[in-house]
């Protein structure tokens, strides 16, 4: 096994690492996303997104070994996301002790150069997020729309939602870690086909709309469901 | 000291001369090479592919060379391309017209021999860099490309676009850092040889300045491997790199090896023109222009260069046919813009010199490219030259594609170095010399894309194996750097450093250089003659003396120091000067780059004196400003009779 | 034109540095840029001062040996260009230009501007070569070479070793310089034989001289005066990935 922990201790395997998490994370966002669009179908018909988002949350939630299952996936694709990017940027440190006294980007885009930070944004909107949506459901729930199962409470997600999204100091940092994840997501999916050795440049057009178009829909999917409920679009019955 | 200058060329049918040669030429035991030490200096083509093959071999190979790293060697610039009789094109090529032509190319003052060996070795050269992974401009079917180049009338050159020679010298480079990875080659960077250690009359070491630290230190060695270039530096303008410098050989000069034929230097007749005082070099521009550009100078003098006003007279795009001389189509019919090199050097020289030049202080005549923008579109001129132009443009700004180009000759190549036999061995056991160190196998002349065919050969093909002869001959000894001789060379060179730091003068070690390398250029340049030449051998010393009273070497030499390594280099050129205005002077003839007034036909070609200076030219150093002996190597031509060339 | 520079001047390695103004007046456009420093050094050197260490060889661009930060760009401002050949004609009169050395861990500064590449040498000589011994090799016709092959290989062994794109990295990475090399060979059909031991080789070498990683922000190939692309870095990555499962050692 020597060989695989070169291989990923590496600066190219550590790469990888961030690379293959972060494709799984890619992957998390937009089922995410397209799951909660879901709520929009409250325009085809009043209730129809209520009832169609309770029902993918009970879904997600009833099946303990997908949930349990997506829970580590996940949590170990962030811990490798954050682990190689703390390696590499205490590396990165390391390689230029002494900063130049003038120093001008050639071509490092904005979502290049925020990475880092932008990274360290997501991390605390995650944080946010479970305890906003996740844990805040089942901790504190609002008794008038949760009902007993079993000797537990179980919490409709739509109504969970549409009264999370009623304050608009929450949707405002909905809507800037959303755009953070947007540029996060527009130069590392780009990045991540090159970790993986995708170069030949017939691809590299063609990849570099993949990658601006997912991150620009992640973002827009995102965002509209906040503001949505903010300005009263969706949920004007909870 | 009388000394008998041996060729050590096998006799008989010259085509199995190096078969028979190394048949009877001694060879190391496998388990035995590892007893012995070579010194390598040097890195470029002959350097790298040297150490790289001994190393190999099994002989522990230590490598000096003053740059940051091996792979920066000059021998990178090189543009156009290299000669092998590979016949891939099916054109009538053969190991023997490229020996043919490279003897005549030389105008007859090589030996014989030793080209017939570079021809046949040129072929290995290629098969060794494609294996290495050199990537030569190859055809859709997979296959090597080749061009013509340099006049020859079949297409032998194989290249790498215009970087052939850096491609060529990666691949040794290459080959030579797998050596360094084996542990044979010790690598040494920025540490310039100083001096030559010579016990019981033998090559045993050298010392060494680390460029970092300041620090002298003494290497000892079973041979010595020169491949330190050539001297083109002692014209200050030049094409070869700032740090080219003669000091490595004319230190071995020093100490007894003797300097052949130093008046050779090649002349290439297409390079930007200078454009100031501040001028720090010059830049080559392929000769392949002059296959579709047209060299003129403006008829009258008032559309010339003025000097006072720092411009031409006439913008030229303005001045009509009827006004412009294109003086080599006129003077040379048949060949045209196409007449060799130094043909085409002394003429723009003499366009000049009659006050039609049109770059800086007269120096610069036009390559005109408006009619093959005619004939074959703007497109057309820029799939074949479009980098060159592009070159050209960051340079001086113009825009080639509107307006003439400038071009003016500049020193590109030294023909002389020191002398060396057929086992590429100095007249001192031990020290070997190779690539364009040695007086080599170009005679007066070299022809284009053999340089790079050269350094190689030596270095791969030639030396590994005839060095191990004079291995066998000795005999493994112990490496000593205690000796008296290496005492005594140290405290030279450590004098020498010494001196030159407690001058504390006004002079800069450039205004030296620069002014040194005018006079050369003026009476030892494209054309000389007898009295400038004794004018400038007059001058000489006088300049030499003013360096070593006022020269200023500003810090220590305990460290890094820029100056100090400059002025060690002028010093050294300052000495050779000497040695070189008094072979131009001796050799009363004209032969290939070497062209004396005095002797040239009516037409104004060189006039070779085949009777009296048959012969390479080989000075012995007798003390610096004293009178160096000459001794005279008779050279034979039996199977390339010579002739004049004529190019009308 | 006349200048301000601000030059950074450091006695040696372990020594602290600082960036000293000097004024340069009747700069000639024509000028290259180390003419220019030449012209200021030579005005140093007569008043018996140190001149600027700075590094510099054929002066054409292409024996890597010059280079330095000018206003903040490795090799000054101008597309593909060294500094040797950057010209004065792309500055302005009365310009202030910062000329810094490139900065690396793996680059310390000796003097100056000057700084020891030769970590660049030695990832070379873990591997980045083809082993086959003078005199071995076999007619040089006797593999074709696909020309798109042969091709990109000279594209990516046009690399120079100059370091600009380390001292562009925002990680000073050395990753287009080695993958360049990778590239180059593992594009051949002479390189295929060691493709996979050269590029763990060559990767493991990189990361002990203290090189930082890549992070696909392109400032390198930007920076390249030879053009060289960021395909050189993907192909890399690949062959390292691939060698994982080709090679067999443990």
């Amino acid at each position: 096994m020597d060989w695989l922990q070169r291989f990923l201790t590496s600066t190219i395997g550590l790469k990888v690492i961030m690379a293959v998490s972060g494709l799984v994370l890619v992957g998390f966002v937009i089922g995410h996303m397209l799951g909660n669009l879901q709520i929009f179908l409250e325009f085809v018909e009043e209730g129809m997104g209520r009832e169609a988002l309770n029902q993918y949350g009970a879904l997600l939630k009833g099946n303990k070994l997908l949930l349990w299952g997506t829970r580590v996936t996940l949590l170990v694709a962030v811990a490798a996301h954050i682990y190689s990017a703390c390696v590499l940027t205490l590396r990165a440190r390391a390689a230029r002790p002494a900063n130049y006294k003038q120093h001008k980007w050639l071509s490092g885009s904005y979502a290049v150069r925020t990475m880092r930070w932008g990274g360290v944004i997501l991390l605390a909107f995650i944080v946010y997020h479970l305890l906003h949506l996740t844990v805040g459901s089942e901790v504190t729930p609002s008794i008038e729309h949760c009902k007993v199962v079993g000797d537990g409470l179980q919490c409709p997600i739509f109504d969970n939602v549409v009264q999370g999204f009623r304050q608009p100091g929450v949707v405002l940092f909905y809507v800037i870690a959303q755009l953070a994840l947007g540029f996060h997501l527009a130069h590392g999916i780009w990045s991540l086909f090159r970790t993986l050795g995708l170069g030949n440049p017939r691809f590299d057009g063609i990849i570099k709309k993949i990658a601006v178009g997912t991150a620009a829909a992640v973002t827009l999917g995102n965002v509209a469901i906040p503001v949505s409920v903010l300005v009263g679009l969706v949920g004007g019955a909870v | 000291m009388s000394i008998e200058l041996k060729s050590h060329a096998p006799d008989g049918p010259i085509e199995t001369s190096w078969d028979r040669h190394r048949q009877a030429i001694r060879v190391v035991n496998p388990a035995n090479k590892r007893k012995y030490t070579v010194i390598v200096v040097g890195t470029g083509l002959a350097g790298a592919s040297a150490a790289a093959t001994m190393a190999e071999l099994g002989y522990n190979v230590l490598n000096f060379c003053f740059q940051d790293s091996p792979r920066r060697a000059h021998s990178i610039a090189a543009q156009g391309g290299i000669n092998a009789a590979k016949n891939y094109q099916n054109d009538g090529d053969s190991i023997w017209r490229l020996f043919y032509d490279t003897v005549k190319g030389g105008d007859f003052r090589s030996r014989e021999s030793n080209v017939y060996r570079l021809a046949q070795v040129s072929v290995n050269i290629i098969d060794q860099a494609v294996a290495q992974g050199v990537p030569f401009a190859r055809e859709y079917g997979g296959l090597l490309a080749n061009r013509s180049f340099g006049g020859a009338l079949v297409s032998r050159t194989f290249y790498a676009r215009g970087q052939t020679g850096q491609q060529l010298l990666l691949g040794a480079y290459q080959a030579h850092a797998r050596m360094v990875h084996e542990g044979k080659v010790k690598m040494f960077p920025r540490t310039e040889m100083l001096d030559l250690v010579v016990r019981d009359g033998q090559a045993r070491g050298i010392i060494v300045r680390d460029l970092v630290s300041g620090e002298l230190r003494r290497y000892a060695a079973d041979a010595v491997v020169l491949a330190t270039g050539g001297y083109g530096n002692i014209f200050y303008l030049s094409t070869n790199a700032m740090g080219c410098n003669v000091t490595a050989t004319w230190r071995a000069a020093k100490r007894g090896a003797l300097f052949a034929n130093p008046c050779y230097t090649q002349i290439h007749p297409t390079c930007i023109p200078v454009s100031g005082e501040y001028q720090s070099k010059l830049t080559l521009m392929s000769e392949s222009l002059r296959n579709d550009g047209r060299v003129w100078v403006p008829q009258d003098p008032n559309d010339c260069w003025d000097q006072a006003a720092g411009k031409v007279g006439r913008d030229p795009a303005k001045i009509p046919d009827s006004e412009r001389d294109y003086y080599l189509e006129r003077r040379y019919p048949t060949f045209g813009n196409l007449v060799p090199r130094d043909v085409a050097s002394r003429a723009a020289k003499t366009a000049c010199d009659e006050g039609r030049g049109v770059a800086y202080n007269g120096r610069g005549v036009y390559l005109d490219f408006r009619d093959a923008i005619e004939r074959l579109g703007k497109d057309g001129v820029s799939a074949r030259y479009g980098n060159l132009f592009e070159m050209y443009q960051r340079i001086t700004g113009d825009n080639p594609y509107e307006t003439p180009m400038r071009i003016y000759p500049a020193t590109h190549y030294t023909m002389g170095g020191l002398w060396v036999d057929y086992n590429l061995q100095s007249n001192l056991p031990g020290l070997f010399v190779i690539g364009e160190a040695n007086f080599s196998d170009h005679g007066a002349n070299r022809l284009g894309a053999s340089a790079l065919m050269q350094g190689l050969a030596d270095g791969y093909f030639v030396l590994p194996y005839t060095i191990g002869h004079y291995l066998a001959e000795v005999g493994a000894r112990p490496l000593d750097t205690n000796s008296a001789e290496f005492s005594q060379a140290e405290t030279t060179v450590q004098d020498r450093i010494n001196k030159l730091l407690s001058i504390k003068g006004k002079r800069s070690v450039d205004s030296f250089h620069r002014e040194l390398g005018l006079l050369i250029w003026d009476y030892c340049g494209m054309a000389r003659n007898k009295e400038g030449l004794q004018e400038a051998m007059d001058k000489v010393p006088a300049l030499r003396e003013e360096f070593w009273g006022n020269v200023s070497v500003p810090g220590s030499g305990a460290s890094l120091n820029q100056s100090l390594e400059k002025a060690m280099r002028v010093a050294d050129f300052l000495e050779f000067a000497e040695i070189k205005l008094l072979d131009a002077f001796t050799r009363e003839e004209s032969c290939g780059g070497h062209f004396r007034n005095e002797h040239q036909t009516e037409e104004g070609e060189a006039r070779r004196n085949d009777e009296e200076f048959c012969h390479v030219a080989a000075w012995e150093f007798t003390g610096v400003g004293n009178k160096p002996n000459l001794h005279k190597e008779e050279l034979s031509f039996e199977y390339v009779p010579p002739t004049q060339r004529s190019y009308k | 034109m006349n200048l301000t520079l601000k030059i950074w001047r450091q006695q040696g390695p372990d020594a602290p540095g600082e960036l000293v103004t000097y004024s340069v007046n009747d700069v000639n456009e024509d000028m290259s840029f180390l003419e220019m420093l030449d012209v200021l050094n030579e005005s140093l050197e007569v008043k018996g001062e140190e001149p600027i260490a700075f590094e510099s060889d054929c002066r054409e661009g292409i024996c890597g040996a010059c280079g330095c930060m000018i206003n903040g760009q490795p090799h000054g401002h101008k597309d593909r260009t060294t500094t040797c050949q950057l010209h004065m004609r792309e500055f302005r009169d009365g310009e202030t230009v910062v000329i810094e050395p490139f900065r690396a861990e793996a680059f310390p500064v000796l003097k100056d501007l000057i700084v020891d590449r030769s970590s660049f040498d030695r990832i070379i000589q873990s591997g980045g070569y083809i082993s086959v011994r003078t005199g071995s090799a076999p007619d040089a016709h006797a593999v074709q070479v696909n020309k798109q092959d042969a091709d990109e290989a000279f594209d990516k062994a046009a690399c120079i070793g100059c370091g600009a794109c380390v001292a562009a990295c925002p990680n000073a990475a050395a990753m287009l310089f080695t993958g360049a090399k990778v590239m180059h060979l593992g594009n051949l059909p002479q390189g295929q034989v060691e493709r996979y031991e050269r590029v763990g080789a060559m990767v493991a070498k990189m990361d002990e001289e203290g090189f930082g990683h890549c992070s696909n922000a392109g400032e390198c190939a930007v920076a390249c005066p030879k053009g060289i692309d960021l395909r050189a870095i993907a192909r890399m990555n690949k062959d390292l990935l691939l060698s994982q499962l080709k090679l067999r050692s443990k």
